[in-house]
């Protein structure tokens, strides 16, 4: 019963997302942008973007993953959807993960695809796009988990996205350290897996904390 | 259990916190002005750092005092979540101010100690990285709690954000020995003979100092708090009888 009412949420947000309005576009665009004016402030010079494109995608993509965060909770809190959820008997938790997860299906995996794109138009060199999706998809995780306790924590509050910034991006860390390390290793043909595996030790620590922390955060906004 | 209880009553808190907090106050101002003293005139000079390592007088307690009041808020925050103590965010949501307070010194000390040692005023080490984000965790749960439009919505949220934060305190503790870059590793609690009794002297009784001036500081802030709380409620209780 839990679990097909998870999944049911599942579903439902997937939908939801793919549904139109903008919802998985609008990331996908700024983390495009962000990493598209880069060359136009740092110049040109391919051996400066090659230095610092690595940091640039990464620093882009945690960006792009806090856009959307904003909507994740707040939607549903204000139509009344979380207090059905509240009342179905799935516990909170369970649904905040599939949400969440379902938000990093729709969202974070189109950023890791674009990611080796982007990686070439920085100079990175093309024979390493394909940990560059495999880090950002991982990494992406990362963010979205500990982004969904930020955006959970600021639901209730008008105008929370710049809040949730503030909250989310001390989460941020480890995966901005270990993931960029990762990148970077790619980029000079080093060691990449060791990072890649830090980086999702934090993956899956926020995996499993951000259900407790976001659902016990909803709960207050709720009653 | 018991003591807890005893001062979950925010009436029995108001009428004998009052000089509680007077004494810390004064008793914290009296010991750093004491620390201050003999840091600055009777412990010895450095031996290779000369006159520049007694702002470490100011650093290395600010520092402690940075972990120690997120501490307290982490522990205060899980007695708000798990009992509903009625006293216990009131507290985390005190002790955030003076905690930023002291990282914000911890920081700025640093820096200013940094720079004619170290030759920078910042580097990005591993140190004082997670004291800086330890900063903008204070920041974060200062301004959640100004977001929320009632108190209850915020204090719920507000603990939650400082549970979450308090995984940054082992952080900081071991990220000399993580990552051992520039700053020192621990040196206090090792039994290492460096640091002589009379330059260690100073530094706990103004750690001391510290401590009782958070503890005053932040019974006036919750005082403050309960007032305020109790203005409302009778603004509103006359406002609702017309």
């Amino acid at each position: 019963m839990i679990l097909s009412g998870a999944g049911a949420v599942f579903v439902r947000e997937l939908k939801q997302a793919w549904s139109g309005g903008g919802g998985v576009s609008l990331p996908l665009g700024f983390f495009a942008g962000a990493c598209s004016l880069t060359p136009l402030s740092l110049g040109p010079e391919a051996d400066l973007l090659r230095a610092a494109g690595p940091g640039v995608l990464w620093i882009a993509l945690a960006l792009s993953s806090l856009l959307p965060m904003e909507r994740l909770f707040q939607a549903d809190l204000e139509d009344g959807t979380l207090d059905a959820y509240a009342g179905s008997g799935v516990s909170l938790e369970w649904i905040v993960a599939a949400k969440t997860a379902a938000h990093w299906v729709s969202t974070g995996l189109p950023l890791a695809l674009i990611a080796p794109v982007l990686w070439i138009m920085l100079q990175g060199p093309v024979s390493s796009m394909f940990q560059v999706a495999i880090v950002s998809s991982i990494g992406s995780a990362a963010f979205f988990f500990f982004g969904a306790i930020g955006a959970a924590l600021t639901a209730g509050v008008r105008r929370g996205g710049l809040l949730i910034t503030l909250v989310a991006l001390p989460l941020y860390c480890p995966a901005m350290i270990f993931g960029s390390a990762a990148l970077y290793g790619a980029a000079s043909g080093g060691d990449w897996t060791s990072p890649l595996m830090l980086t999702s030790a934090a993956a899956l620590f926020a995996i499993a904390c951000s259900p407790f922390a976001s659902a016990s955060a909803l709960r207050a906004a709720i009653d | 259990m018991a003591i807890m209880t005893v001062f979950a009553n925010p009436h029995r808190f108001m009428s004998v916190s009052r000089p509680f907090a007077w004494i810390f106050t004064v008793a914290g101002v009296a010991l750093i002005g004491v620390g201050v003293y003999m840091g600055l005139f009777l412990a010895p000079a450095d031996a290779r750092q000369g006159d520049a390592a007694r702002i470490m007088f100011v650093h290395v307690p600010s520092a402690w005092l940075s972990m120690f009041a997120f501490a307290f808020m982490a522990g205060a925050s899980l007695v708000s979540l798990v009992w509903r103590h009625a006293l216990a965010d009131v507290a985390a949501k005190s002790a955030a101010p003076c905690g930023a307070a002291f990282t914000a010194l911890c920081l700025t000390t640093g820096s200013i100690w940094g720079y004619p040692i170290w030759g920078t005023w910042w580097e990005w080490d591993g140190r004082m990285t997670s004291v800086l984000i330890l900063f903008f965790i204070y920041l974060g749960y200062i301004a959640l709690w100004q977001a929320m439009d009632t108190p209850q919505k915020a204090s719920r949220a507000a603990a939650v954000l400082c549970l979450v934060g308090a995984v940054n305190l082992p952080i900081i503790k071991f990220s000399v020995e993580w990552w051992n870059t520039l700053h020192q590793t621990a040196t206090f609690f090792t039994g290492d003979n460096n640091a002589t009794y009379g330059f260690k002297a100073p530094m706990y009784v103004v750690a001391l100092g510290y401590l009782s001036l958070f503890g005053g500081l932040t019974l006036f802030n919750m005082r403050a708090e309960i007032l305020l709380t109790r203005a409302e409620m009778r603004l509103q209780r006359r406002l609702a009888l017309g």
